[in-house]
């Protein structure tokens, strides 16, 4: 079999087990895989930029945030059904990442960093400031009645399941299939040697302003879909917090590994859920186990199965 | 090519670093399929030179045209595009990518289907003779070997000018035979626009040489020209 084969294989073989698994998780796990789905799509967002690019922003709520916001207020104040919401939440995300894009481009390393960061406060406190709208640090609950699309009633946890499900599925493969693609190969060119890609001809600024918004795209997608499927938007997922979350994930699961988001959301939020039963203190834990990893693989679990054991993983 | 005779033509290129003029009002014309060789002792501006004329380092005056084009507002990933290949003086390479990968980046670039890049890439990396590490890591091969798969990413861009930066750097003898027989045999098709300090390879392969000092040309002429040239001997040699 070719290494495209299995590495297809590999990929869908996860979606299916995901899948199944819809039928056979007890209620607790089956609630708690719903959410580690959308925020998986998050964290795939964010590793196209920071794994596969090598750029790493600081400031990836304000793209959660937009999609949440785009799809919360056009329900809220519109009155939208939650497909044309999520497609508003989604066109946020595009619009703000090309803004950001262009300006946050100029600069690159630290001052990139610092940069995405000022950007995300300043989306952060526009959400305070409009307070009227967005109820602010309060935040607002989407209703039951707001999240039918179609018939389908969202808040329904199967089909809150299979909604996560299908965002992730969806996300998963288009980061497969951009990576085989020249201009994913060439991400990853411009990561490994920025400057023997130029000197190879390739307009890098496009490249890496292509890349800021495929990634804020993605991540505004998936803070639409948290906030329609969990039914609740508050100005809290748009703090530094929520820009971190996504760079420790991709870290843990593999910076640059087609599965890594998901295997490190995975791990981090039973992590934390696993060791808050027997302690309070669970972020001493949580720490703990990154420093570990930190030391030990240092290129995140994915990473790390790569350099010694499946060297066709993408 | 549209009647152009010269591939570049360089005229009053001049770059000042603080105080340090590393470039002096440079004039430079290489026909279209000659192997021209740019030497001068270390320091005399050769890298300055070339960097001016692919759009790495800004000119403090001076125009540069590549197939009777202006080039000069452009950015160096342009003029590439155009068909300038260059090879880096200090290897780089894509380090944690296979061999394949390196040179089908710049292959790549120019477009083609995944079978066509992939005959482009053997056919680069058999004519340097890395035929057989295709799938290997390019960060495990020795220094001599990626100096040659800088070279095959050179050659894999089928540049109109290929500018060598001291190409031979770090090779063997033998490799350094192979790598004069393989430009020879580009000779006629590219124009190469070679910086080298080893003088048996200038003199084996180059038509034409231009001796760079202090940032200005010294002397123009034929390999016997230079050879027999005064003012180069001493400017080597230092001293009369």
């Amino acid at each position: 079999m070719s290494d495209t084969g299995k590495s297809l294989g590999l990929h869908l073989g996860l979606l299916l087990l995901l899948l199944a698994l819809n039928w056979v998780l007890p209620a607790y796990h089956h609630g708690n895989l719903a959410r580690i789905m959308v925020l998986a799509i998050y964290a795939i967002g964010y590793n196209v930029l920071f794994g596969y690019t090598g750029l790493l922003s600081l400031g990836h709520a304000m793209f959660f945030a937009a999609g949440m916001y785009g799809m919360g207020l056009t329900i809220r104040h519109l009155g939208w059904s939650p497909g044309p919401a999520v497609i508003a939440g989604i066109l946020s995300g595009l619009g703000l990442s090309v803004v950001v894009g262009l300006l946050a481009l100029r600069t690159t390393g630290v001052a990139f960093m610092i940069v995405t960061l000022m950007f995300a406060q300043s989306v952060f406190l526009t959400i305070l400031y409009f307070t009227e709208y967005t109820r602010g640090d309060e935040g607002f609950v989407i209703q039951q009645a707001q999240r039918i699309w179609a018939g389908i009633d969202l808040s329904d946890a199967h089909n809150r399941y299979l909604a996560a499900l299908a965002g992730f599925a969806i996300c998963l493969m288009l980061t497969w299939f951009l990576i085989r693609h020249p201009f994913g190969k060439t991400l990853i060119a411009i990561r490994e040697n920025e400057e023997r890609a130029r000197m190879l001809g390739y307009n890098v600024y496009r490249h890496k302003l292509g890349a800021v918004i495929i990634s804020g795209t993605i991540s505004a997608l998936a803070g639409a879909l948290y906030g329609l499927l969990f039914g609740y938007a508050g100005a809290t997922f748009a703090t530094v917090q929520y820009s971190i979350f996504p760079l420790l994930w991709v870290l843990l699961g593999g910076a640059g590994t087609i599965l890594g988001p998901f295997v490190g959301t995975l791990f981090m939020f039973y992590l934390i859920d696993l060791s808050s039963e027997i302690t309070t203190a669970y972020m001493l834990v949580a720490g703990v186990a990154l420093v570990l990893l930190t030391l030990f693989a240092p290129q995140g679990f994915m990473g790390e199965l790569r350099t010694r054991l499946i060297r066709w993983l993408p | 090519m549209n009647g152009v005779e010269n591939v570049l033509e360089v005229s009053g290129l001049t770059k000042v670093y603080g105080g340090l003029t590393a470039a002096n009002n440079v004039d430079l014309a290489i026909p279209e399929g000659q192997v021209r060789a740019l030497i001068g002792p270390n320091g005399a501006g050769k890298t300055t030179l070339v960097g001016l004329i692919t759009g790495r380092v800004t000119p403090s005056a001076g125009t540069v045209r590549f197939l009777g084009r202006e080039v000069g507002d452009m950015p160096a990933f342009k003029r590439i595009s155009m068909g300038m290949g260059y090879t880096f003086q200090i290897t780089s390479i894509f380090a944690k990518l296979s061999l394949h990968e390196n040179v089908a980046l710049a292959v790549r670039r120019r477009g083609g289907t995944t079978a066509q890049v992939d005959g482009e890439v053997r056919a680069a990396l058999g004519e340097v003779g890395l035929g057989d590490r295709i799938e290997q890591l390019a960060g495990d091969l020795s220094y001599g070997h990626q100096r040659l798969l800088e070279i095959a990413m050179g050659l894999a861009q089928k540049p109109k000018l290929l500018i060598l930066d001291e190409p031979t750097q770090g090779l063997s003898s033998g490799e350094v035979t192979a790598f004069k027989a393989l430009i020879r045999g580009l000779a006629g098709q590219t124009t190469v626009l070679l910086i080298e300090h080893n003088m048996d390879v200038v003199m084996a392969i180059a038509d034409h040489i231009t001796v760079l000092n202090f940032g200005e040309v010294l002397a123009e002429g034929s390999p016997e020209e230079i050879r027999a040239n005064g003012a180069v001997q001493s400017a080597y040699l230092g001293g009369e």
